[in-house]
């Protein structure tokens, strides 16, 4: 844990970022703003995991994994999202959320 | 205030401005490296509680691995100089009040209840115990979760191949 640095101060920096992320998601229309915005509030999770291990169960590393495993999950997911707005743009020649429905009717 | 607060607290401050110019700016590459630089700050913070792989792995797959997948693919689909169009005023509104609210909630949450930090008890995230914790099969074992990600991870790779491969070209092609 840091030195003086209370759990409710670092619990109070992660609740800002994750809602910026929140923020983002809802007004971006650019599906690649619209990731940056979700690695944004993933990162803030792991931020947590890893305060509330490190400041409340210390030397269990529980935190610590649970954050690898998301870090692993969170490429994962950006590999796959990634592929399918380059074909997307291959096919509608746009990234944007609203004029991706031609799988809608 | 010590000097490891004044440090925390900085990395804190970089990480809020950055992520929020990430979600605001109207130029998409600038906010994929006001991305780099958020993560970069959370990755300070993760050397400051002293998990040290933690932070190498933040730098290597976030810093060094997402965002450059981003960039490219910015490159690849957007032009650089073009200007992203502001959503809606009503939606900005309406938006800035869910989030508001969500923090307001949370911070309520957070200030009012009592947490009891613990001492550490000695034990370190050093790469022996972290190697034995994600291959150990016994209590407090992660070699499944370890295993489920290797084959997520392939299954993720062959279907970023496949979505993303031109399909054959029909006459016009």
């Amino acid at each position: 844990m840091v030195e003086q640095v209370p759990l409710n101060h670092a619990l109070i920096i992660t609740t800002l970022m994750f809602f910026i992320g929140v923020y983002g998601f809802l007004t971006r229309k650019n599906l690649i703003t619209m990731l940056i915005s979700v690695e944004i509030m993933l990162n803030a999770v792991n931020l947590n995991f890893v305060f509330f291990d490190n400041y409340l169960f210390p030397g269990k590393l529980e935190g610590h994994f649970f954050s690898i495993f998301i870090i692993a999950i969170a490429a994962a997911e950006a590999a796959v999202a990634i592929a399918i707005f380059i074909s997307l743009y291959r096919n509608i020649r746009s990234i944007d959320v609203e004029e991706a429905n031609t799988m809608k009717h | 205030m010590g000097a490891s607060a004044i440090i925390f607290y900085t990395f804190a401050a970089i990480m809020i401005v950055f992520s929020f110019l990430a979600v605001t700016s109207q130029k998409i590459l600038r906010a994929a490296v006001y991305l780099l630089f958020a993560l970069g700050g959370t990755a300070g913070i993760y050397f400051m509680v002293n998990y040290f792989f933690l932070a190498a792995v933040q730098l290597t797959v976030y810093a060094g691995g997402i965002v450059v997948l981003i960039i490219f693919s910015i490159l690849l689909t957007s032009h650089i100089e073009e200007k992203m169009q502001k959503a809606d005023a009503w939606k900005i509104i309406l938006t800035a009040i869910v989030g508001l609210g969500g923090v307001v909630l949370s911070l309520f949450v957070i200030t009012n209840h009592v947490f009891i930090p613990q001492a550490n008890t000695g034990v370190e995230a050093n790469m022996t115990t972290i190697g034995e914790k994600l291959l150990g099969y016994g209590a407090g074992g992660y070699v499944l979760p370890f295993e489920v990600i290797s084959v997520l991870l392939l299954a993720a790779m062959i279907g970023a191949i496949v979505v993303a491969k031109r399909n054959k070209p029909e006459g016009n092609g």
